[in-house]
């Protein structure tokens, strides 16, 4: 009997030669990531709670400051120091405002075949270069921090079979929020998406990217794609080799399967207050907004910028909307001002801020207001996630949300080129 | 008898009246600044007053600037009470996100020569850097104003400061009125006119003087004044009539006081924790650690100031572990600094390029400090817990001085350290 | 002619706007909101601890730093009866006197002040503290306009026909 891509990467973390789902291992682990959102929670224990602390290795210790950025108050301040100071006693690789932690991960850090923890929900994007990644609390990060390894519950696999391509237009965010709202928040609770078939082949490393962050908002432990030929040339841009490219048996288990065409897609949109309230973009169009939100780990990026920055060149935002950009990371940035979709954005009467988790996170600049509407690249739209209690995030696409930016109103891209 | 700009200015407004200091007089603004942190107090003081009807909408304009973007769910209450407001009144010069009023006012040509200005910031001694008379005032003011379209006010005395010479390499105007507060003490000019004049004023930018004349208020000026010349003409896109180029003080005009500089006597300097007349130069700070560096601000974020920081950035990095925020004055300035490559320049050093507004320097969010961290800083105020918490310590500084101590890590003399 | 008696609390020179209330409250809704933290980055349990009536003695620029009238509203909330300063920065005097908060300013008597003593002040004459007098000047006419109509909300209520 086979194993899964997933079941592979815990097996050479355990040391063994073989894992069922269902066993508990030991495993080593091959990177810890921690950002400003609970670091401080993590020194603090280290600190108060052991009676030897220490580091097993720092050099696979990263923290990253990203949710508050610049600081807002002199508590977050105080929080950031905590893991400055931290990070310089110990030597520990250090970013603070260079982007959201996931992108800087994946730029910088995360190899196929990796098993990493990270004190965030997303640290599933890293399936998206063949490597297992899966948020964690701060404890377990502690015990990772001081062992250097961690216990997990191998879970069950579940096969996202992709057939066909995107229709023009049709983004990956609307392929993974289509998906979301047929399985369901908790479809795949405690297990791993598997993505595979020749149309998950076809997408780009940033569009798997985009299918990995969200697939914990079904409930997932991790997602993975295969680490192919484009995720190994991903890697090589940036001067990285993999740690073991695994690929799954034909007779591994998986616990169900699932088969999506991608040119049935069409633009998609969660309404508030659930990520699995997915409905045809075109069902909300004229909903006012007040504030329209292109940023995140999950479509921060250059393709997303692209597209976002076509769709408003030459137009102006409307007047009540507020229209955040806000760039994954320094890298990012730095490409989309190259590419002049920066100008373009500023020409628009955009705000373009600098690179961090904004108002996804909803503690930071960009908060929204008392029944303001908002329409989001970002991760969540649970209720007062990006401000007010009584504040509406809808979730969708880079084009959906520019187009809207410059309507005032929910509108897809289609509508927008044609000036309805 | 010869007058002073600001009593030509007035006497001006009144109709060509004759004016001396210590008269109370009743003035009609030709621009009004509303501001958003002030609007939603503003709107209540207009209704409580009984008015229904704003004097002249066309000379009032509003700008959203210390809130943008919203770090707190209650800041989009004040755009909304703005937008609100503008719309009841037919309010037509609305900046929601182009950046920091004084900027605007005077880039965006509200502001010319000889006019009289009133805006709900202190800092609205600003416009004396064309040669206008303008200051702030509260907000039951300004709501008296939008309702009569008058003012009273008392003429004030004034200071002529002369500054004859060229200034050393590295020197900047924020250097030169850092030192002329600390002659003065913050409270020297407390309702006088502050009247800058000599060789080295006429060869400074529209953009230096604009630093000087911000800063005029912290020695308690109640406005400042620069003649206007080819380069006020320019700036304001204007022709330089007879009556601009008679706005300058006469021979014969009384002055409470005439304070005489030659430019080549000033050095780089730095007002210390937590007074801005506590000047000190900089080489008697050199080797103090510094946390963050803020580059922005009212009186120090236009484009030659990040293009003096980029200059001293070019090919460096920022010090590990300490946090540079740029924070440009406004989106032209924005634009126009990255269409210069500043920006690139600034960005590949390491630095946290922020939307235009007022930033960290109005205290609220941009890059807040805690306890025990010390910030270099170009805006105008180091007040006791301005930007973090009473043990966080500000110095103001340079657009050269402050790049210098982002790349050192700690308080350097860019005058020796890189200019040779 | 009005005279009124009250405990002292001292501060410094220079106490600025930002000392007076902090811009990271300045968008609370209200005043009251607000109070809670007036002085907080220098006397952070002041708010707390002053009563209806009490009088504030300060050295030299009291009120400097920024226009925000959110400063002499909140001295006001405190039930600040009047600030006594060696002088007192411009925009926050504006503000004040618009507030119909009394500003007195007296040369001598912040050097002699002790905290938590009485003094008396006959408006527009004179302060008596210890047996001493310490002289004080009277307001321009104009100004006195504004405070006896009750500040300038009310002065224009009067103009646009709402109060008599």
């Amino acid at each position: 009997m086979g194993m899964t891509i997933a079941e592979k990467i815990i097996a050479r973390a355990a040391g063994v030669e073989v894992v069922r789902a269902g066993d508990i291992h030991t495993v080593t682990l091959d990177r810890m990531m921690s950002n400003d959102g609970t670091t401080h929670l993590t020194v603090d224990m280290y600190h108060k709670k052991l009676n030897h602390p220490r580091i097993a290795d720092t050099k696979k210790m990263v923290f990253i400051v990203d949710h508050n950025v610049p600081s807002d108050s002199a508590k977050t301040a105080g929080s950031q120091k905590k893991m400055r100071d931290f990070a310089r006693e110990h030597g520990i690789d250090f970013w603070e405002g260079k982007g959201v932690c996931h992108q800087i991960m994946m730029e910088h850090y995360v190899c196929p075949g990796e098993l990493i923890f990270g004190a965030d929900s997303h640290t599933c994007t890293y399936g998206a270069l063949g490597a297992f990644g899966t948020g964690v609390g701060c404890t377990d990060l502690l015990y990772g921090m001081v062992t250097g390894t961690s216990w997990v519950l191998v879970p069950e696999t579940v096969k996202f079979n992709l057939t066909g391509t995107l229709p023009r237009g049709v983004y990956a965010r609307d392929l993974m929020l289509t998906i979301i709202g047929q399985i369901g928040a908790n479809g795949v609770n405690y297990q791993v998406m598997e993505f595979t078939g020749d149309g998950a082949r076809g997408l780009s490393v940033n569009e798997r990217m985009v299918l990995c962050n969200l697939a914990v908002e079904a409930g997932a432990k991790t997602a993975i794609f295969e680490a192919d030929d484009k995720a190994l040339a991903y890697l090589k841009e940036r001067g990285r080799e993999p740690k073991a490219v695994f690929v799954s048996d034909p007779d591994a288990v998986y616990v169900k399967e699932y088969t999506f065409d991608l040119s049935k897609i069409r633009p998609v949109v969660a309404k508030p207050d659930f990520v699995d309230a997915v409905v045809p973009a075109k069902d909300v169009c004229g909903v006012r907004i007040n504030e329209a939100f292109l940023g995140s780990c999950n479509n921060g990026r250059i393709d997303d910028l692209r597209v976002g920055a076509s769709i408003v060149k030459g137009k102006k935002v409307a007047d009540h909307v507020r229209f955040l950009v806000v760039p994954a990371s320094q890298q990012v940035y730095l490409q989309a001002m190259e590419e002049g979709l920066i100008q373009t954005f500023m020409e628009s009467g955009a705000i373009v801020m600098n690179p961090n988790c904004s108002v996804c996170w909803g503690s930071c600049q960009g908060v929204i207001g008392e029944n303001e509407v908002l329409i989001s690249t970002g991760t969540r739209n649970f209720k007062g996630r990006a401000g007010h209690p009584s504040s509406k995030v809808y979730l969708g696409s880079a084009a959906t949300v520019a187009a809207s930016a410059v309507k005032g109103e929910i509108c897809t891209e289609d509508m927008a080129a044609l000036g309805e | 008898m010869g007058q002073t700009i600001i009593e030509k200015i007035i006497g001006h407004n009144m109709g060509s009246v004759q004016i001396k200091p210590g008269d109370i007089v009743t003035v009609k603004p030709d621009r009004v600044m509303l501001d958003d942190i002030m609007m939603p107090f503003i709107a209540d003081k207009f209704h409580e007053m009984g008015f229904n009807k704003v004097w002249d909408p066309d000379k009032v304009v509003l700008i959203y600037d210390h809130l943008v973007p919203a770090s707190q769910q209650d800041d989009t209450r004040h755009y909304q009470a703005g937008d609100a407001f503008a719309e009841k009144y037919g309010l037509t010069h609305v900046h929601r996100s182009d950046g920091i009023c004084h900027q605007l006012m005077t880039e965006a040509g509200y502001v010319k020569p000889g006019d009289v200005v009133f805006g709900t910031d202190s800092h609205t001694t600003t416009y004396g850097c064309v040669g206008a008379f303008s200051t702030g005032i509260g907000y039951t003011e300004m709501a008296a104003i939008l309702g009569t379209g008058a003012l009273w006010v008392k003429i004030p005395e004034t200071i002529r400061i002369v500054i004859d010479g060229t200034l050393p390499k590295g020197v900047m105007s924020k250097d030169v009125i850092l030192r002329i507060i600390g002659d003065l003490g913050a409270d020297g000019a407390t309702y006088r006119a502050l009247e800058f004049t000599g060789s080295a004023v006429d060869e400074m930018t529209v953009a230096s003087r604009m630093t000087m004349a911000n800063m005029a208020i912290e020695a308690g000026a109640k406005c400042a004044a620069f003649s206007p010349d080819e380069k006020t003409a320019e700036y304001c896109g204007i022709e330089l009539n007879g009556f601009y180029k008679g706005l300058k003080g006469d021979e014969d005009a009384k002055y409470v006081q005439t304070i005489r500089y030659q430019a080549e006597d000033f050095r780089p300097v730095m007002a210390c924790p937590s007074q801005v007349d506590k000047i000190r130069e900089v080489r008697e700070l050199e080797g103090t650690v510094i946390d963050q560096v803020f580059i922005g601000s009212c009186t120090n974020g236009r484009l030659e100031d990040l293009q003096a920081a980029a200059k001293v950035l070019e090919g460096k990095k920022v010090a590990p572990f300490v946090k540079l925020i740029v924070t440009p004055a406004s989106r032209k300035v924005y634009e126009d600094a990255l269409a210069c490559g500043a920006l690139k320049t600034l960005l590949e050093a390491g630095a946290i390029v922020t939307h235009p507004g007022c930033g960290l320097c109005c205290g609220r969010a941009g890059g807040i400090l805690c306890d025990g961290e010390r910030v270099v800083a170009t805006n105008n105020r180091n007040f006791l817990g301005r930007m973090g918490t009473a043990k966080t310590e500000i110095y103001l500084a340079s657009p050269v001085s402050a790049a210098a101590c982002a790349a050192a890590g700690k308080i350097v003399n860019a005058e020796e350290g890189y200019f040779g | 002619m009005e005279q009124f008696e009250g405990k002292v609390w001292v501060m410094g020179d220079d106490i600025d706007t930002d000392i007076i209330i902090p811009t990271e409250y300045l968008a609370l809704k209200t005043i009251e909101d607000m109070k809670q933290y007036g002085f907080s980055p220098l006397r952070p349990d002041l708010a707390a601890q002053v009563r209806e009536g009490d009088i504030l003695v300060a050295g030299k620029n009291f009120g400097c730093g920024s226009s925000r009238e959110q400063a002499p509203e909140v001295v006001k909330a405190l039930g600040i009866r009047c600030v006594i300063a060696k002088s007192f920065a411009r925009i926050f005097f504006r503000n004040a006197i618009n507030n119909g908060l009394l500003l007195i300013e007296q040369p001598d008597l912040h050097d002699e002040a002790e905290e938590g003593d009485r003094i008396l002040v006959t408006v527009n004459q004179h302060i008596e503290y210890r047996g001493k007098h310490y002289p004080i000047t009277s307001l321009p006419e104009n100004l006195v306009e504004i405070i006896n109509a009750g500040g300038l909300v009310k002065a224009m209520r009067r103009r646009n026909g709402l109060e008599g």
